[in-house]
């Protein structure tokens, strides 16, 4: 062999991978999410176009660029400190990219606010969890939801029909989400007293009330035991088959390899491979820096 | 929908009075807050009731003077708490918006005003509204971008300004003030007005109507997408803006609805005292102001009610009294650093607490010093 020895790893058994068979879970919020897409029928959703990024004299993100198809569940990976979670703050209008453009639907994001970005439909999740740590579980995902709603403060003043509507429908919604990820039962309990992996579920409801058409997801299986990750793998499945594409973050390689369509990978804020998982699996460069360049190589 | 009717009733795990108060049915519930009111308006009454009464009446200051001092106070609390306590923005300037208020109304209404256009009280009031809610949102507007102890010192700079405009511009005439300023229209059967110069007892009870409608009002707004947008602003303004709340919209409305409060607060206090000068909007009374609602309970409207009402009150009740052969009220100001010190020691959360503000204190003690 000579390409690098890589330890057994799990994503190599094909049937852990990409188990066709398994039943896709029924959407019990059917009706409220745009109508299903096929997945990967092929149009640009986002297009990251030649984004760098540069904090004083670290280039965090140089000129990456890829594109994301319209349903498809789509990967960023790359070691600490390659430039993922700066790629995400770019997309969300956390930071106004210093080079490069971000386009979704066609429509240019980079230097809009991050409530228009959001109203655009991106949505996003934390890699440290960041929910509204005293108000409760379904009050996090209100909040979310009322994104989409329109009541103004005269009619939440004087408790016009339109405050009482988008409150019910805020609610239910905000229910039936919270049922979705599998947390309804928490649902009156103050979000701190969640457990680290109901929390992680919440940010991903709360983030799925926004109505995104994208949901970025970073490392949200961060921490998590491997059955903890497989049930998260069917959530993200589940979530695609709602016709929602996924932009997700991971470090796991087994998670990562067996639920996304494509990935990129990052290093030092270079994209060093994209492709489908097989493809970049065996990309000497990945495999280089992932676990290092062996020393009669170099 | 079963669950989402638990979760309706379901109100924290609050033990105590607010525990059980929350647990009563709806008619319960507001059957004992008519039941308060009606004591509110009572309350120039108290002195007759025997044994207790005469231990609250004031002693030093006509009773109904105080127990009016004290609606406007509490107007000016709850005010104040909508922007610092549930939105969670710092104003240390809050005497700047009662100052607009007073101002725009003994500008339209005094004498003594450039303008001579002697308008009745009643009908400064909508124009003052207005007034004081554009000055909230120009001064929002630009220092809104800052956040914590930067907007802090900038309100701060507001409150100075009006003050050092107020008493350096002929237009509003300095410490020689404004007076002549008219009272509240009505008049009793017999042709006396109803708010005299003598009987502050109308004026108290127009306080608290004005009160009661500014607590069911605040109270829609916090039970709505409002008052969970100023929530999440306050726990991860960051967070929230990236779940599309449009933070600055949010703020600026805090700030224009602390303002308005605020400026109700100013136009009551010039209807009822007839005169007023730059010497009435010290900076000091921010900080007042500001103690009282961290005291009652920041992001409570009952917390900001029972803290307003405090400051306004303890002070006139210590009026005339000796203890020790001293005269208690030259040491109000020493007895209130005391009592602010004992209470942040022993309940930094005030007195009536709000559940969330009182977790989200503790979890910033944990920062401060990790166990």
């Amino acid at each position: 062999m000579s390409e690098p020895h890589i330890e057994t790893p799990e994503w190599e058994d094909e049937t852990a991978r990409r188990p066709v068979d398994e039943p896709i879970p029924a959407d019990p919020v059917a009706g409220t999410v745009p109508a299903q897409r096929a997945p990967s029928d092929g149009q640009a959703l986002l297009e990251v176009d030649n984004l760098s990024l540069r904090f004083g004299g670290v280039l965090a993100l140089d000129r990456v660029s890829f594109s994301l198809r319209e349903g498809e569940i789509f990967g960023l990976i790359g070691p600490n400190g390659a430039g993922k979670t700066t790629c995400f703050n770019a997309l969300t209008g956390v930071y106004k990219p210093s080079g490069g453009e971000i386009r979704f639907r066609g429509q240019v994001v980079t230097g809009r606010k991050k409530h228009q970005i959001t109203a655009m439909g991106i949505a996003r999740t934390f890699q440290n969890i960041r929910l509204f740590p005293e108000m409760t579980a379904l009050e996090n995902v209100m909040v979310g939801a009322d994104a989409r709603h329109k009541t103004s403060v005269i009619s939440a003043l004087f408790r016009l029909p339109r405050h009482w509507r988008e409150e019910r429908e805020g609610r239910e919604k905000s229910m039936e989400l919270l049922r979705f990820v599998g947390i309804d039962h928490r649902a009156g309990e103050v979000s701190r007293n969640l457990s680290y992996g109901e929390q992680r579920r919440l940010e991903i409801a709360r983030a799925l009330a926004t109505e995104p058409t994208l949901l970025c997801l970073d490392e949200p299986a961060a921490g998590f035991n491997p059955a903890e990750k497989d049930s998260l793998l069917k959530l993200i499945r589940a979530i695609r088959e709602r016709g929602i594409t996924v932009l997700l973050i991971e470090h796991d390689m087994r998670l990562v390899m067996g639920v996304c369509d494509r990935l990129v990978v990052l290093e030092f804020g270079k994209k060093i491979a994209e492709g489908v998982p097989a493809e970049v699996r065996d990309d000497p460069r990945v495999v280089a820096a992932y676990l290092g360049v062996p020393a009669d190589a170099a | 929908m079963t669950t989402v009717q638990t979760i309706l009733r379901w109100r924290g795990p609050d033990g105590g009075v607010r525990g059980w108060f929350g647990r009563q049915p709806r008619l319960v519930r507001w059957t004992l807050l008519a039941a308060i009111a009606a004591g509110a308006y009572a309350l120039p009454y108290v002195g007759e009731v025997p044994v207790i009464g005469p231990q609250i009446v004031t002693e030093g200051v006509d009773w109904r003077t105080a127990l009016f001092n004290i609606s406007y106070f509490v107007l000016l609390a709850l005010g104040l708490n909508v922007v610092v306590g549930f939105a969670g923005l710092l104003d240390l300037g809050y005497v700047g918006f009662f100052a607009v208020g007073a101002y725009t109304v003994a500008l339209l209404a005094s004498p003594n005003s450039d303008f001579k256009t002697n308008w009745p009280w009643l009908a400064t009031v909508p124009v003052a509204i207005v007034i004081t809610m554009i000055s909230g949102v120009l001064l929002g507007w630009p220092t809104l971008r800052l956040r914590g102890d930067y907007l802090a010192i900038v309100t701060l700079g507001f409150a100075e300004i009006i003050r050092i405009f107020a008493e350096n511009t002929t237009l509003l005439r300095g410490d020689r003030g404004f007076s002549g300023i008219p009272h509240p229209p009505g008049k009793h059967a017999d042709g006396t007005p109803i708010f005299g110069v003598r009987d502050a007892g109308p004026y108290y009870w127009l306080g608290v109507s004005l009160i009661i409608v500014i607590v069911l009002a605040i109270r829609n707004l916090d039970r709505s997408r409002v008052g969970r947008s100023w929530l999440a602003i306050r726990e991860d303004e960051d967070a929230a803006a990236i779940m599309g709340v449009r933070t600055f919209k949010y703020k600026l409305w805090a700030f224009a609805i602390g303002a308005c409060v605020g400026g109700l607060g100013g136009v009551m206090f010039a209807g009822q005292n007839g005169f007023m000068n730059s010497a009435s909007f010290q900076i000091q009374f921010s900080v007042l102001i500001l103690a009282g609602v961290v005291m009652g309970g920041s992001g409570n409207i009952a917390g900001a009610i029972l803290g307003g009402a405090l400051i306004s009150y303890i002070p006139d009740r210590l009026r005339g009294v000796e203890i020790a052969g001293q005269d208690a009220f030259q040491y109000r100001f020493l007895m209130f650093g005391i009592a602010i010190i004992l209470i942040m020691i022993f309940r930094p959360q005030g007195l009536i607490p709000s559940r969330r503000r009182a977790m989200e204190l503790k979890d910033r003690a944990k920062e401060v010093a990790p166990q």
